[in-house]
């Protein structure tokens, strides 16, 4: 039976402000059993505030295949890093 | 064996009636027809042992026979438990469990609503936090009736079916009697059949979303209050009180 059912991918917003995180994923038959199923599977111990179910099939995901092209040029970037300045000592919380 | 306190008498039936419900709900841990329903149903009964826990606490309290929730929970013998006997009847297949749930959570909501305002201080900070538990069991039992009733052929079967064997049960939900009259008057219990009319539009509206009908009315059976329970029930409590009867006292 599990089987018929389509899956669907979970974020939780751990509390206001924060972002949706994912958390996991549930099966279900539509959008509001996913919602359940989510809030029954993810959030039993006070983990969020607010949840996201979005189907798994609806997600488009970058292909493995291009991660060198996609992620390596970035890596000789230091640049653009924040971390070529100079804080002045009365600047605090950064 | 001199009555118990009026208080001790009714906080009694409301803790009891979450503590079968609960345990019979715990019957489908590990069962269930998908994991995720299998949490879902653990979900409700966790919460509806939790709020067993709190009511009997009152009622041993107000007892004062140094008897506290785990006493009452587990040395009691059937003709003691005073739940009513919808909360007893067995899981038989989902859709009955569905059945079940659905008649009672929506009661219990309109139940536990009202109770936030009784004059007993204990009754109501129980019943304005299980309030919102309670109307999450409602919701995702409609959400289970309307999904089997107007889904396949073979669901819809099945959820008529398990309607049309607990609706004997509903009126019991509602019945008043003399220890409910005495404690109404001091504004500290419920009048049960003042709820019907909201409860019956809640339950016509589901239906309705479900194309199912409303099940033929047949003659109501009564009694849990007094004691007088289905076999069911002997089984049950064998079940859940045998750790506490082979090994009394036993705590991990």
């Amino acid at each position: 039976m599990n089987n018929d059912w389509p899956l669907w991918e979970v974020f939780i917003r751990g509390k206001g402000g924060l972002s949706h995180r994912h958390a996991g994923s549930v099966h279900a038959a539509d959008a509001k059993m996913a919602l359940e199923h989510a809030r029954d599977a993810y959030t039993r111990r006070m983990e969020g505030v607010s949840l996201w179910v979005v189907e798994s099939a609806r997600i488009v995901a970058s292909d493995p295949a291009e991660a060198g092209p996609l992620f390596e040029p970035a890596e000789d970037k230091i640049y653009r890093h924040p971390t070529f300045y100079t804080i002045p000592a009365n600047v605090k919380h950064i | 064996m001199a009555a118990p306190p009026p208080l001790a008498a009714y906080a009694l039936r409301l803790g009891d009636d979450s503590l079968i419900l609960g345990q019979r709900l715990s019957e489908w841990c590990g069962h269930a027809p998908a994991l995720e329903v299998d949490l879902s149903l653990a979900n409700v009964a966790l919460d509806l042992v939790g709020q067993a826990t709190h009511f009997l606490g009152v009622a041993g309290e107000v007892e004062g026979k140094s008897r506290d929730a785990d006493a009452l929970a587990f040395k009691r013998d059937v003709l003691d438990f005073t739940n009513c006997l919808l909360v007893e009847q067995p899981n038989g297949d989902f859709a009955q469990t569905i059945a079940r749930q659905f008649l009672f959570s929506h009661f219990q909501e309109l139940l536990f609503d009202a109770l936030t305002g009784s004059s007993e201080p204990r009754l109501a900070a129980i019943a304005a936090k299980a309030v919102k538990e309670v109307t999450y069991h409602a919701q995702l039992a409609s959400d289970w009736v309307v999904r089997l009733g107007d889904g396949a052929d073979e669901s819809k079967a099945r959820m008529s079916a398990g309607l049309d064997w607990m609706w004997r049960f509903v009126d019991e939900l509602f019945a008043m009697d003399a220890l409910d009259n005495t404690l109404l008057k001091q504004g500290v219990a419920i009048d049960k059949a003042q709820l019907r009319p909201a409860w019956d539009a809640r339950i016509e509206s589901v239906l309705a979303d479900a194309m199912l009908s409303r099940p033929a009315q047949r003659r109501p059976v009564l009694g849990g209050r007094e004691g007088h329970h289905s076999e069911h029930l002997g089984h049950l409590l064998s079940e859940m009180q045998f750790l506490q009867r082979a090994y009394p006292g036993a705590m991990w």
